[in-house]
């Protein structure tokens, strides 16, 4: 009965040539195909580049203008507009400027890029039962397995460098928005879908007019969530060759700095805080029409 | 499936072996053109299931639909999305009304859809939303108005596309009484304006006696009987209608010319046939006497005498058919 007591295991020696395979075939096909694949993202890492250059070159009042202005159109709430000029002012005071214009460079182009590819998905996936069963335990996977884990093939492909932490981000940030999304267009009213249908309405204007406009509220609670988990990867990103607030989190980590690693985790949170109040409040007002007149 | 049930198989053994409902069986209607057509059943007679057919919201696994000698059914994709954007309207029992748009784009959804100019569709929806008593709401949103008041949305946006068909899915049913009868009369207003074919869905009776030129019951996705309402409630076919109709107001439905006899009285207050029990009965009463004339056209056919009038009003026992009683 020695099976009962040991687990019955596979051979050490085939163990080791069963990893050492899928080892070496990974490392052939990142060899043979890694340059295609980087040569692939180039258009996206000069977009980041580009974006974080002009982040970190424009001069900072002008900046904070600018993303008052974007909280005043997005909120409509002076109090958040204050509290966001506010957070900017303190970052700068303690010297994290440009750090966090390089992570807010990484996580426009992370949202932008989950955006563009998640709501189509998410669309996809409200069509088909049958893409809806095969997407929803990738998304439980992307979602689940520990960051370091992908880390390991995107670095053995890609090497240390933005794209590979861009990619590590969306990993990490995109299924949120497909699955709100698909949630969203599933859950827009049968009868109304009907009803636009009853008179003739087109694919198109079946989806366009009716079925993300009623979603839409859904949607926006993915890119809201879709942010806040970009967010959360910046320190893992970071140890991928990401400039950015993360970077002097890892460097506190390593050597023990507890303020320099309070500053920049509160800066990545005040970031977080931000952005979450403007999509939340704008996400709220797409709903304005749901109110009745009765205040309720 | 099909030719199963073709071969006599019936409901319940369908869903027993196969697993397979079936909602619609041998149900032949002719609608009348210009006339209001009603169906009527309790739920899960099949008549939701029916109206969805003839726009093909569902698709029905056989049979035809012919509207005007064309059978909707062999239409293709884009034939069919004309015959909805120009043929046949639909009003919903939920109203189904687009919640981001106002009520003006809701109204004038239907041209949008065509495409038609911009001009052209804020003038044909203003009328219809001024036709429907809405002139002032233009610019709310559904969730503002009560529930009467966006059915009146429901069917100006119906009407907006001008189709000749209008198909209604128990479009009253959602309303309290009070307000249920003021649509009834809205729409039967419009119909004597408008003359549309209008497909009529209803579990309630009242509604589908006051409104129906023709009726038809529908039981368990069979028609159980059709014609017009006299005839439903003077020969029910069989005791479902009869025990259907045994609570409604005879009075107000019953008219006198369905239960004359030929006789000739010397006198009497002459009245026309398509004059209700109830009315008939004022006239009666304030005229002392305890038989009428009654006329077509001006022109004596018979008589009614009183106790006639209150056999034909009073309700019959449950349960048993009265199948040519009056005739």
């Amino acid at each position: 009965m020695n099976w009962l007591e040991k687990f019955p295991t596979m051979e050490r020696q085939e163990l080791r040539d069963f990893k050492k395979y899928i080892d070496l075939s990974f490392k052939e096909f990142s060899r043979t195909y890694g340059d295609g694949i980087e040569s692939f993202f180039d258009p996206l890492l000069y977009f980041l580049v580009w974006l974080e250059k002009l982040l970190v070159n424009t001069p900072w009042p002008l900046i904070i203008i600018v993303i008052a202005i974007m909280a005043w159109v997005g909120a409509r709430s002076w109090y958040i507009v204050a509290g966001t000029i506010c957070s900017f002012l303190v970052i700068g005071y303690f010297g994290m400027w440009v750090d966090t214009m390089s992570t807010l460079a990484i996580i426009s182009v992370a949202t932008l890029l989950c955006i563009s590819v998640g709501i189509p998905l998410g669309i996809l996936m409200s069509r088909s039962d049958r893409l809806q069963s095969i997407v929803t335990p990738v998304l439980d996977v992307m979602q689940t397995i520990p960051s370091f884990v992908y880390l390991i093939p995107v670095v053995m492909l890609l090497g240390i460098g933005k794209v590979p932490g861009l990619l590590a981000v969306c990993i990490y940030a995109l299924p949120p928005i497909v699955r709100l999304t698909n949630l969203g267009i599933r859950l827009v009213d049968k009868e109304v879908l009907e009803a636009a249908e009853s008179f003739g309405a087109s694919y198109r204007q079946k989806l366009f007019g009716v079925q993300i406009p009623l979603a839409l509220p859904n949607i926006f609670a993915g890119v809201n969530q879709t942010i806040m988990m970009a967010l959360a990867m910046v320190v893992i990103a970071s140890m991928i060759g990401v400039k950015g607030l993360g970077l002097p989190v890892l460097r506190a980590i390593s050597n023990q700095y507890l303020a320099l690693g309070m500053l920049n985790g509160l800066a990545i949170v005040a970031l977080a805080i931000i952005f979450d109040r403007i999509s939340q409040s704008f996400g709220k007002r797409l709903q304005r029409h749901r109110e009745s007149a009765h205040g309720v | 499936m099909v030719d199963l049930v073709k071969n006599g198989v019936s409901k319940q053994e369908l869903l027993n072996r196969h697993g397979s409902v079936l909602a619609l069986s041998d149900v032949n209607i002719d609608i009348p053109a210009r006339r209001i057509q009603v169906i009527m059943g309790l739920s899960g007679s099949g008549k939701s299931t029916l109206i969805r057919h003839i726009n093909r919201l569902i698709e029905p696994t056989a049979g035809e639909i012919i509207v005007d000698g064309h059978n909707v059914l062999k239409m293709n994709e884009n034939e069919l999305r004309g015959f909805r954007r120009h043929r046949a309207s639909m009003v919903f029992q939920k109203f189904a009304l687009l919640p981001h748009h106002t009520i003006v784009d809701n109204v004038s959804y239907g041209l949008t859809v065509q495409k038609v100019p911009k001009q052209e569709v804020a003038e044909r929806s203003q009328k219809w939303i001024d036709r429907v008593g809405l002139t002032g709401y233009e610019n709310h949103y559904p969730a503002q108005l009560s529930g009467g008041m966006q059915q009146r949305v429901g069917l100006a946006r119906a009407l907006a596309t001008d189709a000749e068909i209008l198909l209604m899915d128990e479009a009253f049913s959602a309303l309290d009484p009070l307000i249920r009868t003021d649509m009834q009369d809205i729409l039967l207003d419009l119909q004597e304006e408008l003359h549309k074919t209008i497909l009529f869905i209803t579990h309630d009776l009242d509604e589908a006696l006051r409104i129906g030129d023709s009726i038809a019951i529908l039981r368990d996705g069979a028609v159980v009987q059709k014609g017009p309402p006299q005839e439903i409630i003077l020969n029910p076919a069989d005791e479902y209608v009869a025990d259907f109709i045994k609570d409604i107001n005879r009075g107000r439905v019953v008219q006198i010319g369905a239960i004359m006899d030929g006789e000739q009285p010397e006198s009497g207050p002459a009245i026309d046939q398509g004059m209700v029990i109830e009315d008939a009965l004022q006239v009666l009463s304030q005229a002392g006497t305890n038989t009428v004339i009654v006329t077509k056209d001006g022109k004596p056919l018979g008589s009614v005498r009183l106790d006639k009038m209150l056999a034909a009003i009073a309700r019959p026992k449950s349960g048993t058919s009265r199948s040519g009683t009056y005739r």
